[in-house]
């Protein structure tokens, strides 16, 4: 009976998730609230993401606003060649450049090689940058390092392309999503729907791999690296995995956020958008399976809110909650709910604990 | 020749900037672990010194002069204070002074917008900083000698502290095996306080430079400090040398990509250039030899 608990507890929060984020929400709020929810749930899918090989894997992923870019932009583009037509090319292209298309975008009318490229792109891109840092064992803050330098460059490049992806402005106006009317209330409903869906989806795959042989492997080498290597296994291999997965899940978030947001522009996916996409899984609890994606809806909404009120301030909130959530709570706010939960309880035999900040032992 | 004398020289001065900022983080990523993410900030508060110098002394070719004790001063002062509250509490995870750091460096610049103003000011450069000198063609201004001059005075001055000063021999010790220098007496967390006053006056050191180059901004610190890492890790830790061929390098290198295509196909293609290098030397140019696992 416990042991049940234990494996599907955590699937019946993520059915409790479900129902509020689909059933519960769309019922109560107004069509504006959420839609800025569906964006939240865009933010949490590339938070997932980031739990698996940050909070799991302890690569902290300091650049998945790139990841985010490319599902992002792959989307966007679709969506832009819709809102031209058939043979139409985008506006923004006859007002920065000289009517001419690049090349490259013409694969991207077709809305299949669009899906495929939001998962094959990240993937590739992943596992490229990822195999040439992990085999040759460059880790812990280098890997770091790299990740923002990565996100540095993505969105210089993006801002200096002004003729081929917009430029600082990005892309906008889309009008039609996969043949639907994108100002049509309904069609938002269902474009929320599809992202609250693939949230709860992002979380089923990581419940499934962190219970998996995989999923130990993971917490091991994150813990012990030189361990998992004398017992004859390939760190690279199983840390090139979890970013390759965290790549696509920040690159499906990406994807999405364009139709919500109905823009997606450098500044959605420079360091800074990066940067906060951390903040989310920091404060939810990086290791734990669902903290990551209630944090990242946490932060989503608190940014919203504060920036309404104060926009200035919003960056001393994002700072400040940085400073003490690492300092003082680094396994997460929703362990140290539980930790003080635990002073209340009767004592009982202490339970390993696999919330355990990676980096604890580095 | 222009062509290859412009990007050279232009890239050296880069790369002095380079150095400057990346010798503090070199030391205490090299010493502590500890990756200190508002170093760029502490560039910035060294480039406001040097405003505000400018604003008590009107006198400029005397205020740049003053200024730069006074920002290694108040840059030291800041990254003590940044030891003292934050980072001492995290010696045990070094990973996550990362974010921390990240955290403080948002409320710095933050803070900066709030009191100076979103747009940056001007700083006037000095009378005898004006002018350039012909070398083949190219007009090589004094302020980009001034830099590489400055750079390479704190260098030697860095150098000769860490070989000859018994402090500098306490750093090195602490590098080489914390616990070891411990055992024989070294007051490790004392050295490391000091380091971390050290590199981080290095940077407003950096700082009054980048002003003269490019005034001041709350957003300056980001621009140098991810090229000021991308020196730090393909010069490896724990020697100076390393630091000091790196930070050249890449700036040498980003000016020759952006004279050959564009400045940003210059930052792809840097850290296009620094993945790549890691693969022949994924520690690095140079490291302190350990028996422990890489």
């Amino acid at each position: 009976m416990k042991s049940a608990v234990r494996t599907f507890g955590p699937l019946v929060a993520i059915a409790v998730l479900a129902v509020l984020l689909l059933v519960v929400a769309p019922s109560v709020l107004s069509p504006f609230r959420l839609n800025n929810l569906g964006k939240y749930c865009c933010w949490a899918i590339a938070a997932v993401g980031i739990g698996l090989a940050w909070g799991r894997g302890g690569m902290l992923v300091m650049g998945q606003g790139v990841f985010f870019g490319i599902g992002g932009y792959a989307m966007a583009m679709h969506l832009k060649l819709e809102a031209a037509g058939p043979e139409g090319i985008p506006d923004f292209m006859l007002l920065y450049g000289d009517g001419t298309m690049p090349g490259w975008w013409e694969p991207f009318r077709s809305g299949a090689f669009t899906l495929f490229a939001i998962v094959a792109l990240p993937a590739v891109a992943a596992a490229i940058l990822g195999w040439a840092i992990f085999k040759r064992k460059v880790k812990g803050a280098y890997f770091a390092i790299l990740t923002q330098a990565m996100a540095v460059v993505f969105a210089t490049l993006l801002i200096a392309t002004i003729q081929e992806t917009g430029g600082f402005n990005g892309l906008n106006q889309f009008t039609f999503f996969f043949g639907y009317n994108l100002y049509d209330p309904v069609n938002k409903r269902m474009v929320y729907s599809i992202t609250a869906g693939l949230l709860i989806a992002c979380l089923v795959v990581v419940w499934q791999l962190y219970r998996s042989r995989f999923g130990e492997l993971l917490v091991a080498t994150r813990d012990a690296e030189e361990r998992v290597r004398f017992l004859g296994h390939d760190p690279a291999n199983v840390k090139l995995a979890a970013f390759v997965i965290a790549a696509v899940m920040a690159s499906i978030g990406g994807a999405m956020f364009a139709p919500i947001a109905g823009i997606i522009s450098p500044s959605d996916v420079d360091a800074t958008a990066s940067i906060f996409l951390i903040a989310g899984v920091a404060l939810g609890g990086r290791a734990l399976l669902l903290g990551p994606a209630l944090g990242a809806l946490a932060v989503g909404y608190g940014r919203s809110t504060l920036s309404e009120q104060f926009p200035d301030q919003w960056t001393y909130f994002l700072g400040a909650l940085f400073i003490v959530v690492i300092l003082m709570f680094p396994a997460g706010l929703i362990s140290a709910a539980g930790r003080a939960a635990g002073l209340l309880r009767p004592r009982r035999r202490v339970r390993p604990t696999a919330a355990r900040p990676a980096g604890a032992t580095s | 020749m222009d062509s290859f004398t412009t990007p050279l020289l232009a890239g050296t001065a880069t790369g002095a900037l380079l150095l400057i900022a990346a010798l503090g983080l070199a030391l205490t990523f090299g010493q502590m672990g500890v990756i200190n993410m508002a170093h760029g900030e502490f560039l910035m508060a060294g480039a406001y010194t040097a405003f505000l110098t400018q604003q008590v002394i009107s006198n400029t070719d005397i205020s740049i002069l003053v200024a730069i004790p006074v920002a290694f001063v108040v840059a030291g002062l800041l990254g003590l204070l940044l030891e003292m509250t934050v980072i001492s509490w995290m010696y045990r995870r070094p990973l996550d002074t990362l974010l921390v750091t990240v955290g403080v460096s948002l409320v710095l610049q933050q803070l900066a917008k709030d009191i100076f103003g979103a747009q940056g000011d001007p700083v006037e450069s000095p009378g005898w900083l004006d002018g350039n000198v012909d070398v083949f063609g190219y007009n090589w201004p004094y302020r980009q000698m001034f830099t590489i001059v400055l750079a390479l005075v704190s260098l030697c001055v860095l150098a000769a502290l860490l070989k000859y000063s018994s402090f500098g021999r306490q750093i090195r010790a602490t590098v080489q095996n914390r616990d070891l220098a411990e055992t024989v007496g070294v007051r490790t967390r004392v050295v490391d306080r000091l380091t971390f006053f050290l590199g981080s006056g290095l940077a407003g050191v950096g700082g009054v430079a980048v002003s003269l180059i490019s005034g001041t901004n709350p957003r300056l610190g980001t621009t140098y400090i991810i090229s000021a890492f991308l020196v730090v890790v393909a010069g490896g830790l724990g020697q100076l040398k390393g630091t000091v061929i790196a930070a050249f390098a890449v700036g040498i290198a980003t000016a020759f990509f952006a004279d050959w295509t564009s400045a940003s196909m210059a930052q792809v293609a840097t850290f296009a250039l620094v993945v790549v290098f890691l693969q022949l030397r994924p520690q690095g140019l140079f490291t302190v030899r350990s028996r422990g696992l890489a």
